[in-house]
């Protein structure tokens, strides 16, 4: 990417991304509070989407600038800007600019939409964070950041007794996760006297103790698993995409998910390096192979036996956790493909942004449409709706990793480098739950495409935004499988820089 | 870039007959299959016959392009990678035809969500072309899958009373059968070490330098090239389809509509035994060599039992679908054979199986158009009636038994012919194969002229409650147009013979490659 490189981007600059979201969610609720009552839906929906497409602009360019081979240090290292950050950065804001678009007809009708638009923002505002964090006292900030407008949105319906039920479920369980991973941070902090991530891995030398790291650092394990949710920590995530406004389960099943798993990659990979945890007798690996395991294998079974779509699509959602898990998992001390298994996650979740968010902008678009959630209630849909049951169809078939778009891509550069690292039997698991995985994608495909239509399917209108949402996402999933290129290079390339 | 604006004319098309008005989609996509054709057909007039796609020197084979696509880390590429030589080139001009074809008979019988159905079908000529055409295994494996989605929604949504489960069986089939198969070539790749997953790459690899694949201590490097045979060869049966693994073929042939049946049985078959050819006899010639006899065995199995079936059966097309599986028995034989007549005749068979089958559904299409039955205890003495369908039907039975001057004799021929002289392969036992193959040919001429006999002749007779008429010259044009090309190659096999042995000497014991 050297031929791009104009830019002179100086350490606040690289902010840029970061400093442009947060501007953009305080510039939404400061024009909702001047006059809530009568605030055009249109402006604040404008300003939110017109901000987190200027914040991903930036994002793109400094990517495809190079901006980040040199990481850039801020406030005494708490938080950098790298290609690793960046990476995640688009993900998240890719994410967080179809939501918004999609959102435009989903709370067309409703009331408190100014404080929607903004503790959206605010939300990325902390995922960005997360992506950017190096120390684990911002990476505790940034998913307090992101959790606590998450809490709301997901409660966000509130006359509806599920959305206000889950809200309070994710609400309880993360606060216990935070106080878990508060007390992790705590204990390796203990044991290491530092909380900088670059830092802790140069006093792993003289660890006071390794049982309180080690202690610490399973507990932080905990912390990961719940934000990613991955098995046995993921119980609340079924309720809360369940009960959620659509958009709100396409952002937190996306994006929210993909900042969990840059925490998880830096921490590990930066602070707790394979080589030096191995002397110390503390492999946690093992661990998230375990944990990349139960979750592929748990998140696919309960999905092939949902009868609701959405219920299906949060499980396979846990079930994608597990493959993105195998980042972590088929990492080796001798391998030589690590940046390979590692990329290929970030390959993954970058693919999943765009196929998952558009999976579940579908399902916000029949939300709207009033259609209900079970299988039979899609039945016949692409009679009335050919070009969004495309979309969807092109989601399905990206989920589960057929070679039509960039997930086939993101699945195979993933269990190629588990290969590559020794970890045949990882990639084993993964292909065959990708296997199954296929049958209940099939499924939805044959309720909308094969069956007959109920006799009163009938659209009231078509919504512009989650159109616009769909299509787009639909054409970067299959334009990723021409234009995998670029993705792939900046992943391994990121990937290789975290790993050095 | 001839390869590449086939594609994309199919693909461009493809959206364009979505967008349009369901009224005009068949014209129009007959109009834009028609691009296709004269380019394929240009290229079949200046097409150089001296290449091999898995030659060493790429330069050697016509319409090539190679641009890298994807550089993963420096571990290896994945190129867009394309060529085509005698064998493929055919098998592409044969797509292009059907497809148009198989458009123009989709008039009549298609009736409802007409844009998506023809733009559905240029989308799977997309796909097809890029099959034949494709020289890396990612993209090949990219358009390999790329059919099914269409066909699953072709028989899906337009085929008869059972199609859903006819849909869902044959993907789930093919689609298991795909994941076998990547898995295998997969493993043989890296067991290699090789840095690109480039076809000729690897069969330089595996036959010119003799490397052996030595992917993990716990599997030893013959072992290894022995899965990866049988997980490709098992991944292709099914798409062939050899006996056991046939019996998606019948359900999803009777549910399709006709003009996909056309497609299924001309076209999509041949990937299978394209893929067998290109991938299993060529790259693992040995292992093919040391279990030759049971190979053979799986070819004459499906060339008899797939017989007995059709002879059993009481819809006509079912009977036509049945005997597709008996007609790709002998391709799977004359490849075994591992001689110039008998890898040759292989690939001509499956040209001429394409026109043939497609000519029989088309048939039998047309008919059912008229009667609104297949069944042959419901009809009888329809030459009465329609005496030019029938004629050409009957036309198309005798090409099927292999009369002379039809390309169906020339195939057969030239399979026998190699298969008895497979001295190397299958040894002693090849005269014993070849004889009880051609019994085949019998059982064939059986259970045709059988069903002629009761549904053609005799008193006009029909069980239904349609009156039959005339059949539309659009219905009627397709069926000469496969004629003509039938006795075409029956009367000159060489217009195609020759470069198909030009493609197939160097992949033989003692060739090139």
């Amino acid at each position: 990417m050297a031929e791009f490189g104009v830019l002179d981007v100086t350490t606040y600059e690289a902010l840029a991304p970061l400093l442009l979201l947060a501007g953009t969610a305080l510039l939404a609720f400061v024009i909702d509070s001047i006059d809530p009552d009568s605030t055009s839906h249109e402006l604040i929906a404008g300003t939110a989407i017109g901000g987190t497409l200027l914040s991903l602009a930036f994002t793109a360019w400094y990517l495809l600038d190079g901006v980040g081979e040199t990481p850039f240090l801020l406030f005494d290292s708490a938080l950098v800007v790298d290609e690793m950050a960046l990476f995640i950065t688009f993900v998240v804001l890719s994410v967080t600019s179809l939501v918004l678009i999609g959102s435009y007809d989903y709370v067309h009708d409703m009331h408190h939409r100014g404080e929607y638009y903004s503790l959206v923002l605010l939300a990325a505002t902390g995922m960005v964070t997360m992506a950017m964090a190096n120390s684990l006292v911002t990476v505790f900030i940034a998913l307090e950041l992101a959790s606590l407008p998450s809490y709301a949105l997901v409660a966000y319906l509130k006359h509806n007794r599920g959305s206000v039920e889950a809200g309070l479920k994710y609400f309880l369980i993360g606060a216990v996760s935070s106080a878990i991973f508060l007390y992790g941070i705590s204990l390796v902090y203990a044991a290491t006297g530092s909380l900088l991530i670059p830092e802790i891995a140069g006093s792993l030398d003289n660890v006071l103790d390794e049982g309180i790291l080690g202690i610490g650092i399973l507990m932080m394990i905990g912390g990961v698993a719940y934000k990613t949710a991955s098995v046995p920590f993921h119980f609340w995530a079924p309720e809360a995409y369940e009960g959620a406004p659509a958009p709100i389960s396409a952002f937190l099943s996306s994006a929210s998910k993909a900042a969990g798993f840059v925490i998880a990659f830096r921490i590990f990979v930066d602070a707790f390096p394979i080589a030096a945890m191995v002397d110390l007798g503390i492999e946690w690996m093992i661990a998230f192979q375990v944990l990349a395991v139960v979750t592929m294998i748990l998140g696919n079974l309960a999905a092939a036996v949902q009868n609701n779509v959405k219920r299906m699509l949060a499980y396979s959602s846990i079930g994608h956790a597990g493959y993105a898990l195998i980042g972590l998992a088929a990492l080796s001390n001798t391998g030589g493909a690590n940046e390979l298994v590692l990329g290929g996650a970030l390959m993954h979740l970058f693919v999943y942004g765009f196929m998952n968010t558009g999976a579940f902008l579908f399902l916000a678009m029949t939300e709207h449409w009033e259609i209900g959630r079970t299988f039979e209630d899609f039945n016949g849909l692409a009679t009335q709706a050919p070009i969004a049951s495309v979309a969807m169809s092109v989601f399905l078939v990206n989920l589960a990793g057929l070679p039509l778009g960039g997930g086939f891509w993101s699945k195979y550069v993933l269990f190629a480098g588990a290969v590559n690292n020794g970890f045949v039997w990882l990639a084993a698991i993964g292909a065959a739950a990708s296997a199954l995985s296929l049958y209940y994608y099939a499924k939805l495909m044959k309720a909308m495409w094969l069956e007959e239509p109920a006799d009163d399917l009938s659209l009231p209108d078509t919504p512009t935004g989650l159109y616009v949402a769909i299509i787009a996402a639909a054409v970067v999933t299959v334009a990723l499988l021409a234009a995998f290129g670029p993705v792939a290079d900046t992943a391994v390339n990121a990937a290789a820089s975290l790993l050095a | 870039m001839m390869i590449e604006a086939l594609i994309a004319v199919c693909l461009i098309g493809s959206l364009a007959v979505l967008a349009a008005p369901n009224r005009y989609a068949g014209k129009l996509a007959f109009g834009v299959s028609l691009l296709p054709v004269v380019g394929s057909l240009w290229m079949f007039s200046t097409f150089d016959a001296s290449g091999n796609a898995l030659l060493a020197d790429p330069a050697e084979i016509a319409f090539y392009t190679r641009e890298t696509w994807i550089e993963l880390g420096g571990l290896y590429t994945i190129d867009w990678h394309v060529g085509l030589d005698g064998i493929s080139l055919p098998l592409v001009v044969l797509t292009t035809i059907l497809t148009t074809l198989a458009i123009v008979s989709a008039w009549t019988p298609i009736d409802e969500r007409q844009s998506q159905f023809y733009g559905l079908v240029l989308f799977l000529e997309a796909a097809l072309i890029g099959v034949f055409a494709a020289l890396d295994f990612f993209l090949w494996f990219v358009f390999w899958e790329a059919v099914l989605i269409p066909m699953y929604f072709l028989i899906g949504v337009w085929g008869g009373s059972r199609r859903k489960y006819a849909a869902i069986k044959m993907f789930i089939y093919t689609n298991v059968a795909s994941l076998v198969m990547f898995i295998g070539f997969v493993a043989l790749v890296f067991g290699l070490g090789l840095d690109t997953f480039n076809l000729a790459d690897t069969a330089q690899a595996l036959v010119l330098d003799g490397a052996e694949p030595d992917a993990a201590p716990w599997i030893d490097a013959n072992t290894l090239k022995i899965f990866a045979f049988f997980a490709m060869f098992a991944g292709f049966a099914v798409k062939v389809p050899v006996v056991p693994v046939h019996t998606w073929l019948p359900d999803a042939h009777v549910e399709a509509p006709t003009p996909v049946s056309v497609l299924l049985a001309g076209v999509l078959l041949k990937m299978g035994t394209y893929a067998l050819l290109r991938f299993n006899f060529t790259m693992l010639p040995d292992v093919a060599t040391d279990f030759a006899v049971l190979i053979a065995v799986f070819a004459v199995v499906s060339v008899i039992y797939g017989a007995m079936l059709a002879l059993a059966q009481q819809d006509l097309k079912r009977i036509v679908a049945y005997s597709s599986v008996s007609s790709m028995g002998y391709v799977i034989l004359g490849l075994i054979a591992y001689t110039v007549y008998g890898v040759g005749g292989a690939t001509f068979q499956m040209i001429s199986h394409g026109l043939i089958s497609g000519l029989m559904f088309m048939a039998v299409g047309v008919i059912y158009n008229a009667t609104h039955t297949r069944m042959v205890t419901d009809m009888s003495g329809m030459a009465d009636r329609m005496p030019v369908v029938v004629g050409i039907f009957i036309a198309g039975a005798f090409g099927y038994m292999g009369l002379p001057l039809m390309s169906g004799f020339a195939a057969e021929f030239f399979i026998f012919l190699g298969s008895f002289g497979a001295v190397d392969a299958i040894g002693s036992l090849a005269p014993l194969f070849t004889a009880l193959a051609m019994f085949g040919i019998v059982i064939v001429a059986g259970y045709l002229l059988y069903a002629m006999q009761r549904t053609l002749f005799g008193p006009y007779d029909l069980d239904t409650d349609y009156e039959v008429g005339r059949a539309p010259v659009h219905d009627v044009l397709p069926l000469f147009v496969l004629l003509g090309l039938i006795i075409l190659l029956g009367v000159a096999p060489d217009l195609i013979f020759e470069m198909i042995t030009d493609a197939v000497d160097p992949i033989l014991p003692g060739g090139d490659i």
